[in-house]
């Protein structure tokens, strides 16, 4: 297999196959997970529980009073990267135009020059948050097998992508290949890992907030 | 597997819903939860972080409820739980965790991580994994009536010095008033002036109230411990006096976890509400402040600043009733930076005061130093409070430390100041 043929099929095949195993595994996921239900709480809340879960969604975006202080690398790298990612995900132009050959929606992206300092700074974070992960003790203790594997896979795409574009190291057909198939591999990857919080962190949150809400403390 | 293994297990099974699973499922292993929790603040162990207390349900979730979690434990990939394990997670369990909740309140995903302790103490309590001092603890509630094993002349004699405290006669068992007043152990054993408290602002405020003598324990080392069975045999005393008595309210004491136990968990352990409704004493005073009833004759003057438990405000609800309050009766309250639902726990609630072995209360001594560091740096030498278990600890703290700083009770300071 050549280059030309190597990138055809990641292009081809290994995207509609990765694509189907992320879509049912998230569909299968989101079942496996929801459809376990929970009991109606029976005590009278102190107020109507209103949309405190919904509220809880987006309050939860934010860091509580003085955390930032205690974990800064945790909250700015966090949010740098996560923001990052977004940025590079939806509003590059060739994202763009995969997106609207597969789903048919479009919307305006933002210059290559933006998305290729975004990258720099998003790849900076996540080095930064490996390191943390690495020095930090309870992080450390805390962390598998699995919490390397997908800061990897979640890494290499971004990396292959903006080496890519900047013609880096390898031939620009086959750094490309390589980026199809590195997010290829996140997305096979996603629903059965930490990374499926990108799913249910709404659930979690709403949960959260409504659990709480009903005894009248908004969290 | 040995059968109290398997009823455990079996337990964790029952409570996993799809909260927890969704909780497990959004864990990205941050850390954060630990930033929030006193007995890894202030020990620097990185065992005592929130979500990894949980790791014995963590896999029971996995190992039954997920497609590769069954995959892996068909395989042999991912080991079962065994008594050995969570004879070890006994300390992180129970001696390192006051269900405080200030964990649920950073996690960045949502995680109600002390919604899942809770959960996890039921397996452990019937597997046989919870600590002696409150298997004792539920042992005296369930045979002799509360956790401290009072029997009802204990309560008989402090309802007689009140009695002669304030020279009003206190109805036993009589039906038809308003209040069904409850108490807890530690208020009949150490703080009775409390009763004496709300009689007096009871009868300023023309409100009829009795206490049962079949339901004078307000609160539950059933749930303390994890054993929701048991819980509802304990908290069915006070429902079944209490309609039987065809009360409007019960009164919750100051006493946090009996508040917990008896307004939120109480329903869902009979599966219905009740007949009558229940309010924290707090809540009471607030509203018979805002009616004007409960005027000073005087204030304290002394600088001094609150301890908010977590039971009553953080996870209870009652948030806005204490300062208020604070702000009638004290001239000089200085309000704290980790006030209100941010608060400090004193390190001794869920049950973890009743356990008495020598490195459970080696390791409270250390947490409560982010209690000292709170009252140091606000650099006043007096603290007022509103639940009896906290009262306890504090105190253990402050003898600890050869501190000086008093502690006093809203309720009796209100009453102390109240107009006659």
């Amino acid at each position: 297999m050549n280059e030309m043929q190597f990138l055809t099929w990641v292009r081809g095949p290994a995207l509609d196959i990765a694509i189907g195993i992320f879509l049912l595994g998230v569909l299968w996921r989101l079942i496996e997970i929801y459809s376990l239900g929970r009991k109606v709480d029976v005590a009278p809340g102190r107020h109507r529980d209103g949309a405190s879960g919904l509220h809880t969604v987006f309050r939860r975006s934010v860091p509580p009073p003085g955390m930032v202080k205690r974990s800064p690398v945790t909250y700015i790298g966090g949010y740098v990267f996560h923001i990052g990612l977004a940025i590079i995900v939806f509003l590059f132009e060739p994202h763009i135009i995969l997106i609207r050959d597969l789903t048919g929606l479009s919307w305006p992206g933002l210059p290559s020059q933006v998305i290729d300092l975004v990258s720099v700074i998003t790849l900076g974070a996540m080095l930064v948050v490996l390191a943390d992960r690495i020095k930090s003790p309870v992080k450390r203790y805390l962390s598998t097998f699995s919490d390397w594997f997908t800061w990897t896979l979640t890494f290499l795409p971004v990396l292959t992508g903006w080496m890519a574009v900047q013609h880096l190291l390898l031939p620009y057909t086959t750094m490309l290949a390589l980026h199809i198939l590195s997010v290829e591999l996140l997305l096979i990857v996603l629903p059965f890992t930490k990374l499926f919080h990108a799913f249910t962190v709404f659930g979690s949150r709403w949960y959260l907030g409504k659990i709480n809400g009903h005894r009248g403390v908004p969290v | 597997m040995s059968a109290s293994l398997q009823k455990g297990i079996n337990a964790l099974k029952e409570v996993i819903d799809a909260p927890v699973a969704s909780y497990f499922n959004s864990c990205v292993h941050c850390g954060l939860c630990a930033e929030a929790c006193l007995f890894y603040l202030e020990t620097g162990d990185v065992k005592y972080t929130p979500i990894h207390k949980l790791e014995p349900l963590r896999r029971v979730y996995e190992q039954e409820y997920t497609l590769l979690g069954r995959l892996g434990k068909m395989v042999g990939l991912s080991k079962a739980v065994t008594d050995d394990e969570l004879e070890e997670w006994k300390e992180l369990v129970y001696d390192s965790c006051t269900m405080c909740g200030r964990c649920s309140m950073v996690c960045p995903v949502g995680n109600d991580i002390v919604y899942m302790v809770r959960k996890l103490r039921e397996g452990m309590a019937v597997s046989g994994h919870a600590p002696d001092g409150i298997k004792g603890a539920t042992k005296r509630t369930v045979e002799i009536g509360g956790p401290m094993g009072l029997k009802w002349p204990a309560v008989a004699n402090v309802i007689k010095k009140a009695e002669a405290a304030t020279g009003v006669s206190i109805n036993v068992d009589k039906p038809g008033v308003d209040y069904l007043v409850l108490l807890s152990s530690m208020e009949i054993v150490n703080y009775p002036e409390y009763l004496e408290a709300l009689v007096k602002i009871f009868k300023k405020a023309g409100i009829s109230f009795t206490l049962a003598s079949d339901a004078f324990e307000a609160t539950n080392a059933g749930i303390q411990i994890g054993a929701s069975d048991i819980a509802k045999v304990i908290v069915s005393r006070i429902i079944n006096s209490a309609e039987k008595l065809g009360v409007k309210y019960v009164l919750s004491p100051e006493c946090g976890h009996a508040y917990m136990a008896i307004r939120w968990e109480g329903p869902n352990l009979i599966g219905r509400p009740y007949k009558f409704e229940v309010r924290h004493v707090l809540e009471v005073l607030e509203e018979l402040r805002q009616k004007g009833v409960l005027k000073m004759k005087d204030k304290f003057k002394e600088p001094l600043i609150l301890h908010d438990p977590c039971q009553i405000v953080r996870r209870g609800g009652v948030l806005e009733a204490p300062e208020p309050l604070i702000q009638t009766v004290a001239e000089n309250y200085i309000p704290i930076v980790d006030k209100q639902k941010w608060n400090w726990c004193c390190g001794g609630g869920g049950g973890a005061s009743a356990i008495h072995t020598e490195e459970a209360e080696a390791l409270r001594a250390k947490a409560f130093r982010i209690k000292k560091r709170q009252i140091e740096e606000s650099g006043v030498n007096t603290m007022v409070t509103f639940c009896a278990n906290c009262r306890i600890v504090i105190e253990e703290g402050f003898d600890h430390y050869e501190m000086n700083t008093q502690l006093l009770g809203l309720t009796e300071l209100l009453a102390e100041h109240l107009e006659d």
